[in-house]
């Protein structure tokens, strides 16, 4: 057991160290904007002494790496700043009046709704996934297989709007059964809400199962080779006893890993798909502060979703030690 | 909702259906091994395969037009995919039965080997290739040109709001859909191949360079690219837009140079690990050794020796990392940030042909624009995709 703690624990500091990395690329990309922020807040036709007030008040008169490290211990604090775009521009010139929408503000209700869409998401593709690629290795090479090998590669393949639009024209405009505007308020009833997410979680299901499925079924099948599986054969086990006994226990690892990989995709991947269906998650106000850049929200979302991707990632490594037995019951 | 009962009932039934299907063929063959030792969950699975086709073929010959006179759109995207799936399939075999009967021995000896789904990709790639190449001449206007007919309808109907000048009609500034779609084949693929051979140059090179030298250098690299690598590429990719557009300013076309380098140098990473996983099975090889003790250069090394033994799993990675790049652009062009107008591109249209989605009921045509320029995008990956699939199933060997 102390080998498994061990290598947890190692994993952990990496992770925890990649997470403090990303933060000083993030950091340093961002100080690369020509001018400083207090140039991008008032434009061009900024007076000196503006300028001057706004780098006090924003302490951009500091070293880049005095700044670095508040910016990064107020971020630990859950302190990630003030928009830029809801900035109340009085207080930058130094008639604060007290109020301003932090970034924190901003994108605690949208981080929420963004991880409700990718649970509700990973609530269908994982058993969806796993029983479709379950039942492609018993059948494999039979027409279903490759009936679902098709399918699944060409929604892999495909860009995630186009299959948004393909459901929004089939199952909200020409078959009214589910909106195809995801307008999420504070308030509502979980069954509406659900109601409202589904369309956004069944592309963003199309998106993933593919991957998963496929994962799965090259799991088990690289599995029957195996001597004890040829052995449960022997002893006259149906094919399906087999593979839920015998194959799917020991292909549990890089169903694991596969698993987590694509909850960090979709962490990060809702970003198009929240932009199609409106939903009001994290990856839109990502998009939408892109465009008009604004750059402390953009820092603080790419934080985010480094720091989810990383999680996960590490999660996925750890799981997958775990689901070892060799390594958790040593020699 | 009425619609999951529905469901559950006709589920029930195909089920029941199963279930006489394997009791039938029992009685009826007299116990034959194939009904005596089916599951049950085969015998549904015919029988639900067999409802579908009989669904699909009563569905396709519905009628386009109800009788109050307005198009059954159901029917008529179904019509359209069932028929653009055909003629895939058939052109696919036509392809391959070409290819079966001219070129040269090694040539058609690949083509006999091709599953349809290889023939069909290879055949989209080629088509697009010359799409993207010929575009100028393809094209029935310039991709820039500006018609005093805004916002025509797709079709060329003159009575129901199309224009025979422009069979896919015109955006809301007057240019011609259908010469911005076959230019988007330019602008979009050329993009996306010229950014994978940057991300494969820069890549590569330096991967075989780590696996060469290694130490230090090998080090720093392959910590730099996990750093890299932690980050997930399209936010990456976003927040580097973000700083690129405040350095590119008003000038649109230094932008997208900035986007071509920004998702090269992010793609690389990707072709780093792998350049690098290769080259150091390769440096390990006796005829390396005999390389180095010639006293051949560094250059020699990595061009003549190690990167002929590498080529196969790097061009399955070069189709796979296109798809991912093209994607990359799509997706960044579709959220407004990627490739700039005036150039066309698919992305562009897809977003700014999104809402006619919502007429899909009273003119499917007009709904089909957002889906086609999508279509487009999803259709290139698709063929590539099945051409690197059937690579990669050919080169592991995998009979299973």
């Amino acid at each position: 057991m102390n080998s498994v703690i061990r290598i947890i624990l190692q994993r952990l500091a990496l992770g925890l160290l990649t997470l403090f990395v990303v933060s000083i690329v993030i950091f340093t990309a961002v100080n690369l904007l020509p001018g400083d922020f207090a140039q991008a807040i008032l434009g061009q036709g900024a007076t000196p002494d503006a300028v001057e007030a706004i780098r006090r008040d924003l302490g951009l008169d500091q070293p880049p790496i005095t700044r670095y490290f508040q910016w990064l211990g107020a971020a630990l604090q859950g302190d990630l700043g003030n928009s830029f775009a809801q900035a109340n521009f009085a207080s930058f010139v130094g008639a604060d009046s007290g109020v301003r929408t932090t970034v924190a503000q901003q994108i605690a209700p949208r981080f929420e709704n963004t991880m409700f869409l990718a649970a509700v998401t990973a609530a269908i593709a994982v058993p969806v996934s796993l029983v479709l690629g379950i039942l492609a290795a018993l059948f494999r090479n039979s027409v279903f297989d490759r009936a679902t090998n098709i399918t699944t590669l060409t929604s892999i393949s495909s860009p995630e709007f186009f299959l948004a639009y393909v459901l929004i024209l089939f199952l909200a405009v020409l078959n009214p059964m589910l909106p195809s505007l995801s307008n999420i308020f504070e308030g509502m009833s979980f069954g509406e809400r659900l109601e409202r997410t589904l369309l956004p979680a069944l592309t963003l299901t199309l998106v993933v199962t593919a991957h998963m499925m496929r994962m799965t079924r090259a799991a088990i099948i690289n599995l029957l080779a195996s001597p004890y599986i040829e052995m449960a054969r022997l002893k006259g086990m149906s094919p399906m006893r087999v593979i839920v006994k015998h194959a799917l226990p020991n292909a549990l690892a890089p169903i694991i890993n596969v698993i987590a990989l694509n909850l960090a995709y979709l962490i990060t991947g809702v970003v198009v798909v929240e932009v199609v269906f409106v939903y009001p998650g994290i990856g839109q106000l990502f998009v939408d502060s892109v465009k008009i850049r604004d750059i402390p929200v953009v820092q603080a979302c790419c934080l985010i979703f480094a720091a989810a991707y990383i999680l996960l990632n590490l999660l996925a490594d750890i799981l997958s030690i775990l689901s070892n037995p060799r390594l958790r019951h040593p020699k | 909702m009425s619609t999951l009962p529905t469901l559950a009932l006709i589920l029930l039934g195909i089920a029941a259906g199963g279930w006489v299907l394997r009791f039938a063929g029992q009685k009826a063959t007299g116990n034959a091994p194939t009904f005596r030792d089916m599951p049950f969950a085969v015998a549904f699975g015919y029988v639900l395969g067999a409802s579908l086709v009989v669904f699909s073929v009563w569905y396709f010959f519905q009628p386009t037009i109800t009788d109050a006179g307005v198009p059954n759109a159901g029917v008529v995207f179904f019509r359209w995919a069932v028929q653009f799936f055909l003629l895939s399939a058939v052109a696919a075999y036509l392809f391959r039965a070409l290819g079966r009967m001219i070129g040269t021995r090694g040539s058609k000896k690949l083509f006999r080997q091709m599953p349809l789904t290889a023939s069909f990709g290879l055949l989209i790639v080629i088509l697009y290739a010359l799409t993207a190449i010929f575009a100028a001449w393809l094209a029935p206007y310039g991709q820039e040109a500006v018609f005093a007919k805004v916002n025509v309808l797709p079709g060329g109907n003159p009575a129901t709001g199309g224009d025979p000048l422009h069979p896919l009609g015109t955006d809301q500034i007057g240019r011609d859909l259908l010469s911005r779609l076959i230019y988007g084949a330019q602008n979009t693929v050329g993009i996306a191949f010229i950014t994978t051979c940057l991300a494969f140059f820069l890549g590569g090179t330096l991967g075989f360079l780590a696996a060469t030298l290694q130490g230090w250098l090998d080090q720093i690299l392959s910590r730099a690219v996990d750093v890299l690598m932690a980050i997930p590429s399209l936010i990456f990719a976003l927040l580097l837009m973000t700083i690129a557009s405040a350095w590119a300013g008003s000038e649109r076309w230094l932008l997208t140079v900035y986007m071509i380098l920004i998702i090269a140098v992010i793609d690389s990473t990707r072709v780093f690990r792998l350049a690098r996983a290769v080259g150091l099975n390769i440096v390990v090889m006796d005829y390396i050794e005999a390389a180095k003790l010639r006293g051949e250069g560094l250059g020699y090394l990595i061009f003549k020796e190690i990167l002929p033994n590498a080529t196969a799993p790097l061009l399955a990675e070069f189709g796979l990392r296109f798809c991912f790049v093209f994607l990359t652009i799509a997706s960044l062009s579709f959220l407004g940030v990627g490739i700039q107008p005036p150039l066309a591109d698919w992305g562009t249209m897809v977003r700014d042909s999104a809402q006619f989605i919502n007429f899909a009921a009273f003119s499917p045509l007009t709904a089909a624009l957002p889906l086609l320029a999508a279509g487009a995008i999803a259709l290139l990956t698709v063929g590539v995709n099945f051409v690197v699939d059937w690579m990669l199933h050919r080169s592991s060997g995998l009979k299973e």
